[in-house]
């Protein structure tokens, strides 16, 4: 029986997992520093008087500005992509009534990718590889829509039909683009297919655009559930479906675009962090969207955190590190019984 | 004494898919505490009239109201606390309870941010013992066998508690002592609560002994509208399943057996 203490208790676990992820974020790397220091640099320089053990104004300025000008924005632009990338997954799975579904399953990281390679390609600026991503991105999400939509009918069989083969149109394009590519940015555009959150210059779009997401799917979440049952119990209901499906794929398209644009396409986030939330607390979207965007945004926060400490000072691609932290995870909680300790 | 004001009324309802017309000119009224029943052969439109007439479908002509309002002046929510149906075939794609699953038919009679309370979960145990499963609460639904989860469904209707029940086929998948205890059930629940039952079904002599009304589609249009003892004959239903049928009388009770 879903009930709202059972789902806080979970928010509040998810909570404190997130901001155990946030610390270690902040204190991990080249210049190691302790927890203390930490709080002596989130404090800003002279707060709270929190003493710093080695002590010397510079040691701190430095540990402020470490903390302040690069970890905390790189954790928050990490956590807000994972937490995107997860809301969008979820919703997608809803949708697509599928739990197999993710966020790139209907073609939007296949448009930003053929919008920011090709504006890589051409050596444009950095804003405008981040333009052609969210424009690419919108563009797929349109022509996908457009297309599934045409007869009135918009299946579902229909939509994820269209957004495979859209999604497999830009596969080729990307490629393309990539044997068309000079040596010298091929790296970069590698580092973009596989995700990498060095890339991100500012974490507020991102995080603003995950608390509008929340703010705008909450309210229907027991809809949700519903239309995760079929479209016609759904409506039968009370559900106005057409309205809904409309709302979550351009909602689930949007914060896919912005986490693209944020930091590339990191895979297996998406799929893999509202799948393990389900098999750990059940399908109740009420309670799986705040806590698949929270497991998302702490996994992700984590993947970066080891993705530039594992083998400093090289950085790793993160998408690679969800996959390879992801992939075992989802398999020990799938080999699991399902619905475990927390149901 | 006055008959009560119906449930559902429709007039000159044509409903139609693309290329044909499935029924022309329907005058129906359903009282509380009628229980009518619709037959025809595999592919006569009886799912998309029952569609029609729960309002999840657009007739092509003629008006439909539901408890003296139309279905767009109700709203679809509003509409929810008044009928309810139970489609043909149950998907689950995601895990879930067997009491989660009841509790669904609540969701209209809650506001947007309440969860369901323990009134709530006492409607839903009460549906769920109803039709044998109360001992089931904390299965997952994808365990269930046809049987159980067509119960299921049915437990779910009336957990939603509507005047006005829609159902499609209930009985398939359920076994001989099943499908008795389903039709009892409905109609027990139609006359404690006032309500009244419209459903699609298959079996002849179920519908003659449960229905009060019945209603024969011939798929091209023509309808026969009539008391269940008056319009399930072996002519008629010989010439609208193109199987000749025979009667038997057994105990004073009519049986229709193929012939």
């Amino acid at each position: 029986m879903p009930t709202r203490r059972r789902a806080l208790l979970v928010l509040a676990v998810l909570a404190l997992a997130t901001a155990g992820a946030l610390a270690l974020a902040l204190a991990a790397g080249s210049l190691r520093l302790s927890p203390a220091e930490v709080l002596g640099a989130l404090a800003g320089p002279g707060g709270a008087g929190v003493p710093i053990s080695p002590s010397s104004a510079s040691g701190s300025e430095l540990a402020s500005e470490v903390v302040l000008g690069l970890r905390l924005p790189r954790a928050l632009a990490a956590f807000a992509c994972g937490g995107l990338l997860a809301l969008a997954g979820a919703l997608m799975q809803v949708l697509l009534r599928n739990p197999l579904a993710d966020p790139y399953v209907l073609g939007v990281s296949g448009g930003a990718a053929v919008g920011a390679l090709g504006a890589t390609l051409l050596a444009a600026p950095l804003a405008l590889v981040h333009g052609g991503a969210f424009g690419g991105a919108l563009a797929a999400m349109l022509l996908v829509f457009g297309l599934a939509h045409g007869d009135g009918s918009w299946t579902q069989a229909r939509l994820l039909l269209t957004g495979v083969v859209v999604a497999a149109g830009c596969g080729a394009l990307v490629a393309l683009i990539l044997t068309l590519a000079p040596e010298e940015r091929l790296r970069g555009m590698l580092f973009w297919l596989m995700g990498d959150v060095a890339r991100a210059t500012t974490p507020w779009p991102a995080l603003l655009t995950l608390a509008v997401g929340l703010a705008l799917a909450l309210p229907f979440a027991r809809e949700l559930n519903l239309l995760a049952r079929g479209e016609l119990p759904a409506r039968a209901l009370g559900v106005d479906s057409p309205r809904l499906r409309a709302l979550v794929y351009g909602l689930a398209s949007l914060l896919t675009a912005v986490a693209v644009t944020t930091a590339g396409s990191i895979g297996f986030v998406g799929l893999i962090v509202p799948h393990a939330i389900r098999l750990l607390v059940g399908n109740d979207q009420r309670l799986l969207l705040p806590a698949a965007a929270l497991g998302g945004g702490a996994l992700l926060v984590v993947a970066d955190t080891a993705a530039r400490t594992l083998v400093a000072p090289q950085q790793l691609p993160v998408g690679v590190l969800t996959a390879l932290l992801g992939v075992p995870l989802f398999l020990i909680l799938l080999a699991r019984q399902p619905r475990g300790v927390l149901s | 004494m006055s008959a009560a004001a119906p449930l559902l009324e429709a007039a000159a309802l044509e409903v139609a898919v693309p290329g044909r017309v499935l029924v022309r000119g329907l005058a129906l009224a359903v009282a509380p505490g009628e229980r009518l029943v619709i037959l025809g052969r595999n592919g006569s439109g009886k799912t998309t009239l029952l569609h029609t007439l729960a309002g999840l479908r657009d007739p092509r002509a003629g008006s439909l109201s539901l408890c003296g309002r139309a279905y767009a002046e109700h709203g679809p929510r509003q509409a929810a606390r008044l009928r309810g149906l139970m489609a043909q075939q149950q998907l689950d794609a995601f895990p879930a309870t067997v009491l989660e699953t009841a509790l669904v038919g609540r969701h209209p009679h809650l506001g947007r941010w309440a969860w369901e309370g323990a009134a709530d979960a006492d409607i839903a145990r009460e549906s769920l013992a109803a039709v044998g499963l109360a001992e089931f609460e904390t299965r997952d639904v994808q365990t269930l066998s046809g049987g159980e989860r067509q119960r299921l469904a049915l437990a779910t209707l009336l957990t939603q508690r509507p005047r006005l029940l829609f159902l499609d086929e209930p009985l398939a998948h359920l076994d001989l002592g099943q499908q008795v205890a389903a039709l009892e059930l409905l109609e027990r629940h139609t006359e404690e609560h006032g309500a009244a039952a419209v459903m699609v079904l298959h079996d002849i002599n179920l519908a003659l002994r449960w229905a009060g009304r019945a209603l024969l589609l011939a798929g091209d249009g023509r309808f026969e509208l009539g008391g269940a003892g008056e319009v399930l004959t072996p002519e008629r239903l010989g010439a609208l399943f193109g199987h000749g049928l025979r009667e038997v009388v057994a105990e004073g009770r009519r049986y229709l057996v193929p012939g």
